[in-house]
């Protein structure tokens, strides 16, 4: 472990909190001092993410830019932080997102049920806790921060969103409070089993090394997968999230599918693979089971969906079947990809939501059967969401391909059945999103869609970042590749498996 | 593992196609000719709105230039190659490290050689003068530029799919040309079957890719490698399985791109596109990306009778399927594609007989790419001259009318119906042959194809250019301009000329290093089959001249048909078929799983939190400061923390 004289990680995270506060200390009424401030505090962020990628070495093992402070010495509790190559690529992926989101939401926050100050407070709130989510090295500190997260968006769906905001926030918010108790009993588990065994301690290095028994461990394994389950979400725990994207902003679907769910996938890689690995074993024909059924069931709902929102919502759900997939077939390959994944999908979900979260305020509905023609009047608009559905179904030469195919690859190599089955997966991808464009882009031009007008200057340069990324990502990985991989291969370790061989591993040594 | 000696003989064969040399010199250029239409492409695509006017005057001559520096590149390569020694041949260039993860890695690396070097060739010289047919037929189109566009990255892509060294970088090319159809089918998208069509396309040609994406998995699981050298040099000692697994999965993928029997449906509808890009992409290039990638990977197949065999089922079933299509349909455009589909069929077939028929696949689809992008763009002729009607029944006595356009579409005619002399005579004559000498019935049956295409073929004539005018009334057929017709009278020349290729053996020599070499063992001398192929093709063109010639045709089809035609016009009932198995199922499931979500999965759930919600309003109601209020609130989280515990044991 390496750390550092400034605690960079904390004034990491702390940057939007500040910018929140700020936010919510400004006079009424400067509503666009408000949103200025809210971009600004989002690029400062950004820049001290790369300030923190660039200290990140790339050689070293573990965990970088440590901090440790005792917090609750009684039960072992730390304020501890640290970087690793997982959460830089998600550190990453929410500093990109979120001046995105704030800069493509601009006039979203205007009607709602509070300022548009306090919407964008919420905001920059949410993206500080996830920071902090995907930096801490503490289990206790890590909960609270999973927990803490659902606050801001509760209040961004509830406040914020369209028709059915109040039920849909609260479904939303008790989903996930049923899965953070479920987890919380287990982390008060974890406490038992860490003090039985001497000092108690909720730092994640003491908790790795720790014994357990068989049952314990695998309880305990539940009890952190059912959380991270429902976040992700896992069929069959996903009801909650096509009804919360339908009502929410474009701006808060994005930090709730493309960041806020992350933290479950991230759980899931971090502390269920790390804290139980024998159980994350036991357990994965299960996983795999429920991921391939992800897969398949989402798309095909998604194909059926005729509300923009909720089909986005299912592609998600099976886009985040192949993320769990990747993660429980444990080979280097489905696992890396798995960890792409996410940073992938976040990019290409924030892309689908913002460029049509822009049509459906544009013509005020989210029906597709509402569409007809629109490339005609809106071409910029037609050829972005082009482009964010090809890099959803996972077109080769975009940043999706890379992380989906490492994903099947990999699981190919440790079970060929639920390979096939998710690679029958790609042409779903292609019917959902190639239909909706169909639908909503193509044909005659309707009359009531006539008075849609192209995308403006601002939301055009709010999308801009995500289509260079997922082209640039498409054709050249390897950077972030090699971010994540020194971390899946000490997480594979400690699990416990290797990678398959081929079958002629003299054919290996020979081709390169 | 011990190896088929068939295996062995093959790879003594072709040992230099495994020994690639790393690119230098003019080499270093093989990057450059896919990387000029893509930055071309991105430009026209990209330089959207009202301050492009400049863009939207100039683009397609940007557009056509790109295309062209590829195609001189593409010469000077092959030049440079044809002077090098047979055994060197085999040029390698590795860009950069594309997907590198532990055991899985893949370079952005391109092969050129010999296979390779005939397919730059035909992609960007067709390409190039597709381009500039284009400039006329597409000028009153205010969307010109970003046609050009379009056509630009299929070029790249095209050229990524045959330059690629590895599989995964061929599925960036499959997938990039892939994309390009899907845009160019529908690019006039304000037409609902214009829109339909490309999705159709696009979403077929997905299953095609679920094999192919599969192949490349099983690859790397196998050999632990997907590069051609890689699994040429590992395929020997997987198990007989493993190879025919593998013969079977990309033969799924060729099927796709190919359009053959069963995932042929979507090229007949892609005629929708602009004719010059059925021409480029659905007849001269694309379509043939399937008979490439089973000639590329000969290595798997030389392996696998098993695989083999499928692959010359498949060509020889959608030989006759497609023959029998084009014989039926009255849409001038559609009946070509049926004989697209057929031809392919027939490289198809070629290329499952394995050394033996590997070049004269390739050969076939040199010789097919001249003759019918030339037919394609001749139809695109006679449109544009006819107020874009396609249905041949509304044409009849053009010749006069359009002397260029019918000159040109008369030696893609013979071309293809294999008149002694033109290029399809010796192209197909030695598929046949080949075919007979692999078994008698599958060389009956290309036989007889070639009669059938003899048939639809004048059919297609007689109807166009020669019979009675049955124009509409507001038709005044006139010959297309000069920009059009050039391409037309090169594509000709090259149609008559192509089949030289094959003098002095030179085709089958020049690929024998990457795809090995067979000759096979005839019955009866090589001339009594062109003889015996030569009298099946009059008999065809007889049987149409006493239909079509003697007789006058209906303007309108005729009702009282036999099966056979209804079943042809109905493209063999592939649609039908699809909708009753695949689609209407389909679409019931996914109502029926909708349901299920919000009943059965949903509701389970919902009679949790219904519980909680219920609570927490009944929570909201006692804030009022009592203190029973609060012995409720206590009551109320006891409720919470009963369900979370319950939770934890139940999961």
């Amino acid at each position: 472990m390496r750390g550092s004289d400034v605690p960079w990680l904390t004034i990491l995270g702390l940057a939007p909190i500040v910018g929140g506060v700020v936010l919510a200390l400004l006079p009424r009424g400067r509503a666009l001092l408000a949103k200025q401030v809210a971009l600004g505090f989002s690029g400062l962020t950004l820049v001290l993410v790369l300030v923190v990628a660039a200290q990140f070495d790339l050689d070293g093992s573990g965990y970088q830019l440590t901090e440790q402070v005792d917090w609750i010495a009684a039960f072992g509790v730390h304020y501890a932080l640290g970087m690793n190559g997982l959460g830089l690529t998600l550190v990453v992926m929410t500093a990109i997102l979120t001046p995105v989101v704030i800069l493509a939401s601009w006039e979203d926050g205007d009607g709602g049920r509070w300022s548009s100050a306090s919407f964008f407070a919420w905001m920059l709130v949410l993206e500080g806790l996830a920071l902090g989510a995907f930096m801490a090295t503490d289990v206790f500190l890590f909960y609270v921060l999973f927990e803490a997260t659902l606050i801001p968006l509760y209040f961004l769906i509830g406040g914020y969103g369209g028709l059915g905001r109040q039920s849909a926030a609260l479904k939303f918010l008790v989903y996930n409070l049923l899965g953070g108790l479920v987890m919380l009993a287990a982390v008060v588990g974890l406490y038992v089993v860490s003090s039985r065994a001497g000092s108690p301690s909720y730092l994640l290095s003491d908790l790795m090394d720790l014994e357990m028994g068989t049952w314990t461990e695998r309880l305990l394994f539940i009890g952190f997968m059912v959380a991270f389950a429902i976040k992700a979400p896992l069929w069959p725990l996903h009801t909650w999230l096509p009804g919360a994207a339908k009502a929410a902003t474009p701006g808060s679907s994005v930090l709730m599918v493309s960041v806020l769910d992350k933290i479950g996938t991230f759980g899931m890689l971090r502390f269920c693979l790390g804290l139980f690995p024998e159980a994350s074993q036991w357990a994965s024909p299960v996983v795999i089971t429920l991921a391939v059924i992800s897969i398949i069931y989402g798309a095909l709902l998604a194909i059926g969906e005729d509300d923009i929102r909720r089909l986005i919502a299912y592609t998600s759900v099976s886009h985040f079947g192949f993320i769990i997939l990747g993660i429980f077939a444990f080979t280097t390959q489905s696992t890396t990809g798995a960890a792409l994944y996410m940073f992938n999908h976040g990019l290409s979900t924030a892309a689908l939501f913002l460029v049509t979260g822009f049509l459906i305020a544009r013509r005020g509905s989210a029906s597709i059967a509402d569409y007809g023609g629109v490339q005609k009047v809106a071409p910029v608009l037609a050829g972005i969401l082009l482009l964010a559905g090809l890099s959803s179904l996972s077109l080769p030469g975009l940043s999706p391909f890379v992380s989906e195919f490492l994903v099947l690859a990999g699981t190919f190599t440790r079970s060929t059945v639920a390979a096939v089955f998710a690679t029958l997966g790609i042409v779903l991808a292609a019917l959902y999103i190639l239909l909706m464009y169909q639908r909503t882009m193509t044909g005659p031009l309707r009359e009531d869609n006539r008075h849609v007008t192209d995308l403006r200057g601002r939301e055009i340069a709010s999308l801009a970042p995500m289509v260079v990324l997922i082209i640039g990502l498409g054709l050249y990985p390897q950077p972030l590749l090699n971010v994540i991989q020194p971390t899946v291969d000490a997480t594979l370790q400690h699990v416990g498996v290797t990678d398959p061989a081929p079958v002629s591993t003299e054919a290996e040594e020979g081709s390169r | 593992m011990t190896a088929p000696t068939d295996l062995l003989l093959a790879t003594e064969q072709a040992p230099d196609a495994l020994a690639p040399v790393a690119a230098s010199g003019v080499f270093v250029l093989i990057a450059v000719m896919i990387l000029v239409p893509l930055v071309s492409s991105a430009l026209l695509v990209l330089g959207d709105g009202p301050r492009f006017d400049l863009a939207d005057k100039r683009g397609h001559l940007l557009g056509t230039a790109a295309s062209l520096a590829s195609f001189v590149i593409g010469v000077v390569l092959f030049v440079t190659l044809l002077g090098r020694d047979a055994g060197d041949r085999s040029i390698e260039q590795n860009l950069f490290a594309w997907i590198h993860v532990g055991g899985f890695q893949v370079d952005m690396t391109f092969l050129y050689d010999p296979l390779s070097a005939l397919f730059v060739l035909l992609i960007t010289g067709v390409g190039t003068l597709i381009h500039v047919y284009s400039i006329g037929y597409m000028e009153h189109d205010p969307r010109r530029r970003r046609f050009f566009g379009f056509l630009n990255l299929f070029i790249a892509a095209m050229l990524t799919l045959v330059l690629a060294g590895d599989y995964l970088v061929l599925f960036l090319g499959w997938e990039g040309v892939g994309l390009a159809s899907y845009l160019l089918i529908g690019f006039w998208q304000h037409k609902q079957s214009a829109a339909v069509a490309a999705k159709k396309a696009f979403v077929v040609n997905r299953v095609g890719d679920v094999g192919l994406a599969l192949a490349i998995m099983l690859m790397f699981a196998q050999l632990g490698t997907t590069s051609f050298v890689g699994v040429a040099e590992g395929i020997e000692q997987v198990s007989s399985g493993t190879a025919t697994a593998l013969g079977l999965l990309l033969l799924l993928g060729a099927c796709g791109k190919s359009a053959q029997v069963p995932l042929q449906s979507w090229l007949l509808d892609a005629m929708e596109g602009p004719t010059p890009v059925s021409a480029l992409i659905h007849a001269a290039t694309m379509v043939t990306a399937g008979v490439y990638l089973v000639v590329r990977s000969n290595f798997i197949y030389e392996g696998t009778e098993a695989a083999r065999t499928a692959v010359v089922v498949v060509g020889l079933v959608t030989l006759i399927a497609g023959a029998w299509i084009g014989c039926a349909k009255d849409d001038i455009k559609k009946a070509l594609a049926g004989s697209t589909m057929s031809q392919i069929g027939y490289m198809m077939l070629a290329a499952g007989l394995g050394p033996a028929g590997y070049a004269y696949a390739i050969f076939h689809l040199i010789t097919h790419g001249f003759f019918k992008a030339n037919m394609f763009l001749g139809a695109g002729s006679v449109m544009h001259g006819m107020d874009d009607e396609v249905d041949m029944r509304r044409y009849g006595g053009l010749a006069r009318l359009m002397p260029l356009t019918f000159g040109t579409f008369a030696m893609g005619y013979l071309a293809i119906i294999g008149f002694p002399g033109f290029s399809g005579f010796f192209s197909k004559d030695r598929i046949i042959e080949a075919a007979f000498a692999e078994n008698v019935f599958v060389g009956i049956a290309a036989a007889l194809g070639a009669g059938v295409t003899a048939f639809y073929m004048t059919r297609l004539m007689i109807m166009t250019f020669l019979s009675s005018r049955r124009w509409k009334e507001n038709a005044h057929p006139h010959e297309s301009p000069a920009v059009m017709t050039a391409p037309l009278v090169v594509l000709a020349v090259a149609s008559v000329l192509g089949g030289f290729l094959v003098l002095g053996g030179w085709i089958s020599d020049w690929l024998t290093p990457v795809t090995g070499y067979e000759t096979h063992e005839l019955a009866v001398p090589a001339w009594v089959f062109s003889v015996g192929i030569t009298v099946l093709v009059a008999i065809g063109v007889a049987v149409a001249w006493a239909t079509y010639g003697r007789r006058d045709v209906p303007s309108t089809a005729p009702e009282k048909v036999s099966f056979v035609t209804r079943a042809g016009r109905r493209d063999l009932y592939g649609d039908a078929v699809n909708e009753a198995v695949l689609m209407r199922p389909g679409d019931q499931a996914t109502r029926g799983l909708a349901v299920f979500d919000r009943i059965g999965v949903d509701g389970a759930v919902r009679a949790v939190t219904g519980g909680i919600g219920a609570t927490s309003s009944l929570l909201r109601r006692a804030q009022t400061g009592f203190v029973r209020s609060y012995s409720l609130t206590i009551f109320g989280g006891a409720l919470i923390v009963l369900v979370a515990v319950l939770a934890v044991n139940l999961a």
